[in-house]
């Protein structure tokens, strides 16, 4: 089967060599039947991609190592869940995870739009299927990652899975970061065939919006569900640390953001039409550089480039994209320029713009922070490490801003307001933040952090201006209905989805920043050694070390698994017992390396952790374990020493009988088993991460409620409802006087 | 077997690509292509009488246009209607944006209808849900 899917690969890329030319040929001539064979091309490599990621995927369940890929990174014992995953956990696998997304993904719009934006369409169609050709590319030609490579002699059993990576948020993780990369590329697509077509009008963004905004929402779960992971399984006690490979996904999510505030005025006011397509195209690009940032290695080192075979052809793709998209919007700059004008700074328009501005600047320095070292070091061959702190002198007031503006956005009207309006709206979300402010002083610490303070303040000014939109909206509509407070909310929402969507998401993100300033800020955390018996105090909460725990898995023929290592501890408060904490530490045999001893094997692989963790609403209380084996090295050396020698004292005759071996495999487990128990028996002291960090919880409630407001903003209004929505503009909500589409006359009286 | 199977789909993927071309070849006696016609492979949308190629392309690509502009003018009347309810117009300011958004929407109602021909109803986006 692995040769099937090598030549489905170069089935795939020929077809979108074929798809490209065929619709540019029936773009540029007319003909659209080559426009339509062209959009075949798509749907005809999205079922190619599913066969080729079914016969990977088959092989990972089947355990068949004689696919590479397989046995670099699966076993015999990685559980079913994890066989699945371990596709896109190697560099061959995630790369057909991204063709087969954006296959996906492309057959879904041009679906949608066969009959629709007629011109664009084939361009567009050219684009996706030259990304798809790219990344099919890099799995074909002999220089790069073919998951279908299959080695003559395959191993018995296979590499397993990174440690790490056992985690299902992990697993979760790639294909919700791949999915919205993917999604990117369908706006940037029909961006690019909106200028080569000169149609800049807002069809394009129509129908492509609720793919940026899907592509918003799955790189923001994807994001979450990596934060989750760092927080729960690294080890650290942190959920960001600013790591390229986060603010890899960070930028694009930062730039679509502000895609799919600013497009808002695109579609109603004709402006902005530069930027949009600027935006849009620098998130496709940022998406691209993303995939190339985790995938190449490049910002470990420089060197890295040049050793990764990705390296240049990655380069040479997002140099074509920036080149190509600046080049197109200065040669259409006539047929961008703004239908209308700002109204007014006391306007909807004058706070996204305002918004659209912040979110890019934080991009810009994200940018610019994460690519330093690289660029330090190509230039001064000096490589300069930075961390949080080079990001925060900058990201923190953009990111109170956004905050402010954020609360801003939903209770002031589009085009103009009266300064008598704005107080009227304002004087509430006001006097909540002004509230909060003034009980955080008085009865906290808190004014020793003053940017979390204002955070804290900003975040319950957005939270009351979103339950005040949120309250008279409901009150407007019972008012013309009549209906009960539940069902005139409910109703509310679902007819006015994108509104109150994104005032939702906009609570989500006052509270997850909310979490964040607070856990950040006000964390209390110790690195402490204890011994059984002994305890620390942080945070006020006194944490003793009651006993360890120990635990050795075995596999079906006797060999090492994984060591786990543990402590419980007991945590209390002013003498009162409040919760007990569980914390490992798994050693994973180190296989691979044939220098290390056939005991030390067992103690000196790779490691995971198991966090102890008590999440509230008010306080997470957070440990985890750290431990060496100086205490038993001699022992554990001695070990190596007496099975290396009965290992050189076999005969040739001796090696070859299973029964021998499997003898010594026994005792060898048995020895190791010995040791580890030493842990529990005679325990040593062992060092404790101990942190007490309000709010946590916060972040994670508040970007499910983020992810839920853009759910609400994404889904479509069912055919009856937007019937009867066009009713109600016909008859406007509220009772005034009608307005029916094709009677002329009751427009004219209106106007 | 993995070779037959190989054939089977390279066989498939030729019969779906090349559908549009091989009904088009079959359709070849119709006259020149038209803008929406069959010869697109898929369902065609209720497309302009025949006229020049070019121009009843222009006109279908700027009715589009017309008819997204349309939907963008009714959904900004809505949240102007909206916007007043929950108190962020003046009953002045209300009055005044929504007059001057019907008249916008007038004009766009006008405009479609000089460019769609007579007797052709109103047509929404073709499997558009976008209606807020």
């Amino acid at each position: 089967m692995a040769l099937l899917g090598r030549a489905l690969l170069i089935l795939g890329l020929v077809v979108c060599l074929y798809g490209i030319g065929a619709s540019v040929y029936g773009a540029t001539t007319g003909r659209r039947e080559w426009v339509a064979s062209g959009r075949r091309a798509v749907y005809a490599l999205a079922g190619l991609m599913t066969i080729a990621f079914v016969i990977l995927e088959a092989a990972f369940l089947r355990n068949d190592f004689s696919f590479n890929v397989v046995a670099g990174h699966s076993s015999t014992t990685t559980p079913t869940f994890y066989k699945m995953a371990a596709a896109w956990s190697s560099q061959e696998g995630s790369l057909l995870l991204w063709v087969f997304l954006l296959s996906m993904w492309s057959s879904l719009i041009l679906f949608l739009t066969r009959n629709r934006v007629r011109e664009i369409a084939p361009y567009a169609t050219a684009v996706l299927l030259a990304f798809a050709a790219f990344f099919t590319s890099l799995m074909v030609f002999p220089f790069a990652a073919n998951p279908f490579t299959t080695s003559a002699h395959p191993p018995l059993e296979g590499a397993g899975l990174d440690p790490l990576l056992l985690h299902r948020t992990m697993m979760i993780h790639p294909p919700m970061l791949y999915s919205g990369y993917t999604l990117l590329t369908v706006p940037f697509a029909f961006a690019i065939g909106a200028l080569i077509t000169g149609r800049l009008n807002s069809e394009w963004i129509g129908v492509t919006r609720r793919f940026a905004l899907a592509a918003w929402l799955f790189l923001g779960i994807g994001i979450l569900l990596g934060a989750r992971w760092s927080y729960t399984e690294l080890g650290w006690g942190g959920y960001w640390a600013w790591d390229a490979v986060e603010n890899a996904a960070l930028m694009p999510w930062l730039a679509c953001t502000a895609f799919i505030h600013s497009i808002m005025i695109q579609e109603k006011r004709g402006m902005l039409k530069v930027w949009n397509v600027s935006l849009i195209l620098a998130s496709g690009t940022l998406a691209i550089l993303g995939t190339f940032l985790v995938r190449s290695g490049v910002l470990d080192s420089i060197h890295a480039f040049g050793a990764s075979t990705l390296g240049v052809p990655f380069v040479a793709l997002i140099a074509t994209m920036v080149i190509g998209g600046v080049g197109l919007v200065v040669w259409r700059r006539a047929s961008l320029r703004s239908d209308a004008q700002l109204d007014s700074l006391l306007s909807r328009e004058a706070v996204f713009l305002f918004q659209n501005l912040v979110l890019v600047a934080m991009v810009f320095v994200i940018f610019w922070v994460t690519f330093f070292p690289l660029i330090s070091e190509a230039v001064t061959g000096t490589k300069v490490s930075v961390g949080p702190p080079a990001f925060r002198p900058f990201i923190v007031p953009l990111a109170l801003i956004l905050v402010f503006l954020s609360g801003v956005g939903p209770i002031i009207a589009w085009r103009r307001v009266t300064l008598a309006n704005l107080r009227r709206n304002f004087i509430f979300p006001s006097a909540v933040g002004l509230l909060t402010l003034v009980v955080l002083l008085v009865s906290t610490d808190a004014v020793a952090r003053p940017f979390a303070l204002m955070m804290f303040a900003f975040g319950a000014f957005v939270l009351a201006a979103v339950a005040q939109e949120l309250w008279r909206g409901t009150s407007a509509r019972r008012a013309l209905t009549g209906d009960s407070p539940p069902l005139a909310f409910v109703a509310l929402i679902r007819r006015n989805r994108r509104r109150y969507g994104g005032y939702i998401a906009h609570a989500g993100l006052a509270l997850m920043l909310i979490g964040v300033a607070a856990s950040s800020s006000f964390a209390h955390s110790s690195d402490v050694i204890l011994s059984p018996g002994q305890q620390a105090t942080v945070g006020g909460y006194t944490m003793r070390y009651v006993r360890p725990t120990e635990r050795a898995t075995f596999t079906s023929q006797g060999e090492v698994a994984k060591l786990s290592f543990g402590a419980v501890l007991d945590v209390s408060k002013h003498g009162r017992h409040v919760t007990t904490l569980t914390t490992t530490r798994g050693f994973f045999p180190a296989t691979a390396d044939p220098t290390v001893g056939p005991i030390s094997v067992a103690f000196n692989g790779q490691a995971d952790s198991s966090v102890g963790l008590r999440a509230g609403l008010t306080q997470d209380l957070w440990t985890v374990v750290n431990l060496n084996f100086q205490p038993i090295q001699s022992e554990i050396n001695r070990g190596d020493g007496v099975f290396t020698k009965l290992m050189l004292s076999l005969t040739p005759a001796q090696v070859r009988q299973p029964a021998t071996l499997g003898a010594i495999r026994v005792e060898r487990a048995r020895a190791i088993a010995g040791l580890a128990a030493r842990f529990v028996n005679h325990p040593w002291p062992v060092n404790f991460r101990l942190i007490v960090s309000p709010l946590v919880t916060w972040l994670w409630l508040g970007a499910i409620v983020i992810a839920t407001g853009g759910l609400i903003a994404l889904l479509p209004i069912p055919a009856l409802a937007r019937r009867r929505s066009l009713e109600g503009v016909r008859r406007s909500p509220v009772g005034a006087p009608p307005i029916a589409v094709g009677e002329r006359a009751a427009m004219h009286e209106s106007a | 077997m993995e070779f037959l199977i190989l054939l089977a789909i390279i066989f498939a993927v030729a019969f779906i690509v090349t559908g549009p071309l091989r009904r088009a070849r079959a359709e070849a006696g119709v006259g020149p292509q038209l803008p929406g016609s069959r010869h697109d492979g898929g369902p065609s949308g209720d497309e302009p009488a025949p006229g020049s190629l070019k121009g009843d392309f222009e006109r279908a690509s700027a009715l589009a246009e017309l008819e997204a502009a349309r939907e963008a003018k009714y959904r900004e009347i809505r949240d102007t209607q909206l916007d007043f309810d929950t108190g962020k117009l003046s009953p002045e300011d209300f009055e005044a944006l929504d007059a001057g958004l019907r008249s916008e929407a007038l004009q766009i109602l006008e405009q479609i209808d000089e460019l769609r021909p007579p007797g052709q109803p109103a047509r929404s986006e073709d499997g558009s849900r976008e209606r807020e």
